[in-house]
């Protein structure tokens, strides 16, 4: 079958790779119907996490069709409308019954490497690198789903493919950053990036009530999609002072809840751009975090920062003081999506959640590297390159 | 001025020597100095299962665990605040091994820990997850990619420090 795979840093390739198989009892083989490419993906293209074989197949965020199903799933039976969440958990681990679903213990069949990165492994996830398990990515005609009765949930009628695609992982992932930052109502909520992520991020603050929520970002188009599709407030930060305007914004203060939604490759328009560039071309951090540090410098004393941007291993210049001495609560995750996905549909099916705007390009297959450029370079304004691997 | 070129000459040296130990610990650890080298003192890994106490019989183990027979000591307890049961083991003859030798595939505890790993996947989930044969393309060279495929291969045989 064709697929979209990793070849070496910034070289995507298309190529023809066997077909899954069902290997465990709770597997089912899913027959792709939309598959989005993400800005984490980028952090693999770029080689910033160096788990990557040539040969991947990448793509962790989809939606398809049952094609097989393993014969202790319940759930779920042939021709099935489904999405699937992009992290793998097991559902019988103490995580999982937590609803801590990205931390699961078993999911990841290769923990020694996250392991040795970061004490302890966590769950898997599709595509993402053999750090995350070695689990084949979703940009391909089939893919194998495990423990599908956990992670794959059927899509309501009237909830259209390009709508629930992305309850795989951008609505879920900013679902996690809002909720597990505790936003209350009356809060001021700074969101930092729109992409998809970060809209997500968004709309679920306003839907827990927050008062004011503001999304920062430098590209128009998408600070024009928040405005419109979202129902947020914006700041362009090669405009104006960002931590200055969020203070005015919030009486003073400075906002309660930050959502980083940026991660590892953040730009800013100051000098710590450069200095933050150097050193992780010269390796001596992995990761750019300025607008992380922005955050936690903005936020108010007392507030709370979630890091939801994907960080793989170390910053430089991390403001501790400010952490300390503002007495912040600093947390982040992967996305638990599998809690959220059932809210998250069915809100889609009412309308109050729309996502189809995300999906600006909708692509073959055969136009993998293409789509990952014009999503790489912000090409005719891609918020999110979608292959269709049926086209 | 003597005193203080002499503070930090032993600052230095204690420097040092910390930064051979800690060397040194990691190259060649010897049984007599237990702790470190990523591994307990005690020797026992342990990982903790969510299932009871009672759920666990250590006379009817998992087969991963099963197999190791008479090598193996192992134990269980209740872990705190209702998170399950913590299994442990540990080879009888006490085996020495190093961070690096982990890393390198050569971790004489590698089998134990990938049975531990399997012995919580069956009894939590009823079966061992596998990823292996997974679609992929052409595996052409890549920088790094060397290194990256040894990691991978020792990679299974971790998940329980």
């Amino acid at each position: 079958m064709k697929a979209v795979t990793w070849r070496g840093v910034n070289e995507v390739g298309v190529e023809d790779v066997p077909e899954p198989k069902i290997l465990n009892d709770r597997d089912i083989i899913l027959e792709v119907g939309l598959s989005v490419t993400c800005g984490s993906d980028l952090h693999l293209l770029g080689g910033y996490i160096p788990a990557m074989r040539a040969g991947d197949v990448l793509g962790h965020e989809f939606m398809g069709t049952v094609a097989e199903v393993g014969k202790s799933v319940s759930k779920h039976r042939v021709g099935d409308r489904v999405v699937v969440v992009s992290f793998i958990g097991c559902g019988q681990c103490w995580y999982c019954t937590q609803g801590l679903w990205s931390l699961c213990d078993n999911g990841n069949p290769n923990p020694g490497i996250t392991e040795a990165l970061w004490g302890q492994s966590i769950g898997g996830c599709f595509g993402y690198s053999h750090a995350m398990g070695g689990w084949a990515g979703s940009h391909a005609r089939y893919i194998r789903v495990p423990y599908a009765d956990q992670g794959a949930f059927t899509i309501p009628d009237g909830v259209s493919d390009e709508r629930a695609l992305f309850a795989s992982d951008a609505a879920p992932t900013g679902w996690t950053g809002a909720h597990q930052a505790e936003v209350k109502p009356g809060d001021v909520v700074a969101v930092w990036g729109a992409g998809g992520v970060g809209q997500m991020a968004a709309r679920k603050a306003m839907l827990m009530g927050a008062e004011r929520v503001v999304v920062i970002d430098r590209f128009d188009n998408r600070l024009d999609q928040v405005r419109t599709h979202i129902g947020a407030e914006t700041l362009d930060y090669e405009e104006v002072d960002v931590p200055a305007e969020l203070r005015e914004m919030s009486g003073g203060r400075g906002p309660d809840v930050c959502i980083e939604a940026v991660g590892m490759e953040a730009h800013h328009p100051g000098p710590q751009y450069l200095y933050d560039q150097v050193k992780q071309q010269m390796r001596l951090h992995t990761d750019r975090p300025t607008a992380l540090r922005e955050a936690i410098y903005a936020c108010r004393k007392g507030g709370t920062v979630f890091a939801l941007g994907v960080f793989g291993g170390v910053v430089d210049k991390f403001p501790m003081g400010a952490v300390m001495n503002k007495a912040l609560t600093l947390r982040g995750a992967q996305q638990h999506g599998h809690r959220y996905v059932p809210e998250i549909l069915d809100l889609m099916s009412r309308d109050e959640v729309r996502t189809e705007h995300l999906a600006t390009h909708v692509l073959p297959l055969d136009d993998g590297p293409k789509g990952y450029r014009m999503f790489k370079e912000k090409e005719d304004g891609c918020v999110r390159a979608v292959f269709r691997p049926g086209r | 001025m003597t005193s203080a070129l002499g503070s930090v000459a032993s600052l230095a040296a204690r420097a040092g020597g910390s930064v051979v130990r800690q060397v040194r610990s990691i190259v060649d650890p010897s049984p007599a100095r237990p702790a470190g080298a990523d591994r307990p003192a005690s020797g026992w890994l342990v990982v903790t299962v969510f299932r009871e106490p009672s759920e666990i019989d250590t006379d009817r183990l998992p087969a991963p665990l099963a197999e190791f027979g008479d090598q193996l000591e192992v134990r269980v307890r209740a872990a705190a605040d209702g998170k399950g049961t913590e299994l442990g083991a540990r080879l009888r003859d006490r085996p020495s091994g190093s961070a690096l030798g982990r890393l390198g595939g050569s971790d004489p505890q590698a089998d134990l820990r990938s049975a531990l790993r399997r012995a919580k996947q069956l009894i939590e989930v009823g079966e061992v997850l596998a990823v292996d044969p997974a679609p992929h393309g052409e595996r052409t060279a890549t920088p790094g990619g060397a290194l990256l495929e040894m990691w991978t291969r020792v990679a299974p045989k971790a998940g329980v420090r």
